[in-house]
């Protein structure tokens, strides 16, 4: 049951979007947000939709994928659509039933709104799907590194996002373990009702946060005995390069971006 | 030429009350004075609380003696601005693999430490390289370490140790959470190490791991009761078993039948030297 949780899921690859340099995908994923946001019509959605929809072919991951990440979100489609459909008012009624109207106008957008939900998570996505989060945490460290100047601690922060991705499999595991501990002793894990089903839960956190804080003690110690002192004078076993390549990903995404906002004003 | 050396260490654990004063001081190490030399392989055995953790943790400055003087290479751990020089000089893998391990892909965690030492990236590559062929896990080097074997796991934890080139590796019971396969790959690494050269404290309490080394030294209380080779330390079975550890099982066969007069001598080690003895008796 818990090992169905895929946060940040990677699959390793070797296609054009895979060797981009991290740092310019985080930002290709930010100009692509920003496109399906200016995108008024769905001339330009679509035009976004297409280009997501190419990269994932080029990136060979399966189309299956794209599902997969959309299956968490599907109540919040289900809830944004409702909102858009009922209380939108226009002029043409498309149906009528009781108190409810549906207008043209209401179908539009909420159409407009799923598939703009649709396309962003999609296109995010894939910026995990193609990354290691190695490199990801490596990539938001470089980008993140002129808030140092403002005393920001980044090296810290990305120090942090590795040990816990690092860390992450290794808790669910042992949260399994211990529900079936205590499951053995007799603990019903499987109660009904809110508060009920709250109360179920402490004899299984508490023993995985005593645990948690225990492996972070012997941790630290760890890397204290491998010499670790922060972020300064410390190198990289894989440096981040950035080629040609990369630039022109940006030059192309760039000209998406133009295509859409051009079409707002034409349409 | 000596690598290690404590003088006269001791060590309490303090506990502070709410208002920082010491409520509680309980006494972990009295009166330590070992040396250890150049390419030894020493065994440190105690029982629970006996205070081998604690030592193993003063001899790269992550604890500070309470008491007394600890010198790695003639130089004092103490001295805060050569730490990161004696921590070179001694590493150090402990009993959890899975806590030690930093990062999420095996060469990325054997790599941490030269990154932290600041070593250019072409250099450590090479270096990890060698450092996971050398203890064979070279063919998971692109794996996520939770997918590893406990004594693969362990080995990835002494490669990471061994990318640094320590001249001394101090292992705190590294095969206390391993099945008895990971034990044997985790010793034979060990073992290998020592033949390069590569000074061996191993703190354990398993009878048959101490009786690979040159030289075992057994702790009770905080404090070093007996030092010698494993021949002369486990003759002594009554001695050991009045500070709850035991013999190997063909020491203590050996023990047994001479308590009932049977003409064996007193340091055997292994089956092969007990069949030895029990065969030239029987002819």
């Amino acid at each position: 049951m818990l090992k169905d949780i895929t946060i940040g899921q990677y699959f390793p690859g070797d296609s054009i979007i895979h060797r981009l340099d991290a740092r310019f995908k985080i930002i290709f994923s930010i100009l692509a947000a920003a496109m399906l946001f200016t995108a008024q019509n769905f001339i330009g959605l679509g035009i976004a939709a297409v280009f997501i929809v190419m990269c994932y072919a080029v990136s060979g991951i399966r189309f299956r994928m794209i599902l997969k990440s959309l299956k968490p979100i599907i109540p919040l489609l289900i809830f944004t659509g409702i909102l858009n459909l009922f209380f939108i008012k226009g002029e043409e009624v498309l149906a009528e039933w009781w108190i409810f109207k549906i207008y043209a106008d209401g179908a539009r957008i909420a159409a407009f709104m799923i598939i703009r939900i649709i396309t962003l998570i999609t296109g995010m996505s894939l910026l995990t799907y193609t990354s290691s989060p190695i490199m990801l945490t490596d990539a938001i460290e470089a980008l993140l590194a002129p808030l140092k100047k403002l005393r920001f601690p980044v090296h810290e922060l990305a120090m942090m996002m590795m040990i816990a991705l690092r860390f992450i499999p290794l808790l669910i595991e042992e949260t399994d373990k211990i529900m079936m501990a205590q499951k053995a002793r007799g603990a019903n894990l499987d109660a009904k009702g809110l508060i009920k089903k709250a109360k179920a839960l402490i004899p299984i956190l508490i023993p995985l946060f005593i645990s948690a804080f225990k492996r972070a003690n012997e941790l630290a110690m760890a890397m204290e005995c491998r010499c670790y002192r922060g972020g300064e004078g410390r190198t990289r076993l894989k440096k981040l390069t950035c080629s040609a390549i990369d630039f022109l990903a940006l030059g192309l995404i760039l000209c998406v971006f133009g295509l859409i906002i051009v079409n707002n004003f034409v349409f | 030429m000596d690598i290690i050396k404590t003088e006269n260490l001791d060590f309490d654990y303090e506990i502070l009350d709410d208002k920082g004063q010491v409520s509680e001081c309980n006494p972990a190490l009295r009166g330590v004075n070992l040396t250890v030399q150049k390419g030894e392989f020493l065994a440190v055995l105690g029982h629970n609380g006996s205070g081998k953790s604690t030592l193993a943790k003063h001899l790269n400055g992550i604890l500070l003696p309470t008491r007394g003087k600890v010198f790695v290479n003639n130089i004092d751990v103490s001295d805060d601005s050569k730490i990161y020089e004696i921590r070179q000089t001694v590493g150090m893998v402990f009993q959890n693999p899975d806590n030690q391990i930093v990062a999420a892909i095996v060469e990325e965690d054997v790599a941490f430490a030269l990154e932290n030492l600041g070593v250019p990236p072409l250099e450590i590559r090479e270096r990890i390289d060698e450092a996971m062929k050398l203890v064979d896990i070279y063919k998971y080097h692109k794996h996520a370490p939770h997918r590893l074997s406990g004594g693969q796991k362990q080995r990835v934890a002494i490669a990471g140790v061994i990318a640094m080139r320590p001249q001394c590796i101090v292992l705190d019971e590294p095969t206390a959470m391993l099945d008895p396969k990971g034990r044997k790959e985790v010793m034979k690494t060990i073992k290998m190490l020592n033949g390069m050269g590569v000074t061996v404290v191993l703190i354990t309490h398993y009878m048959e791991e101490a009786a690979q080394a040159r030289r075992v030294v057994v702790m009770d209380k905080g404090e070093i009761i007996m030092d010698g080779t494993p021949r002369e330390i486990f003759a002594e079975v009554e001695k050991l078993k009045a500070v709850g550890l035991d013999v190997p099982q063909v020491t203590e066969l050996a023990y047994e039948l001479r308590k009932a007069g049977v003409d064996l001598p007193a340091d055997i080690l292994n089956e092969e030297e007990c069949v030895k003895e029990l065969v030239k008796l029987l002819q």
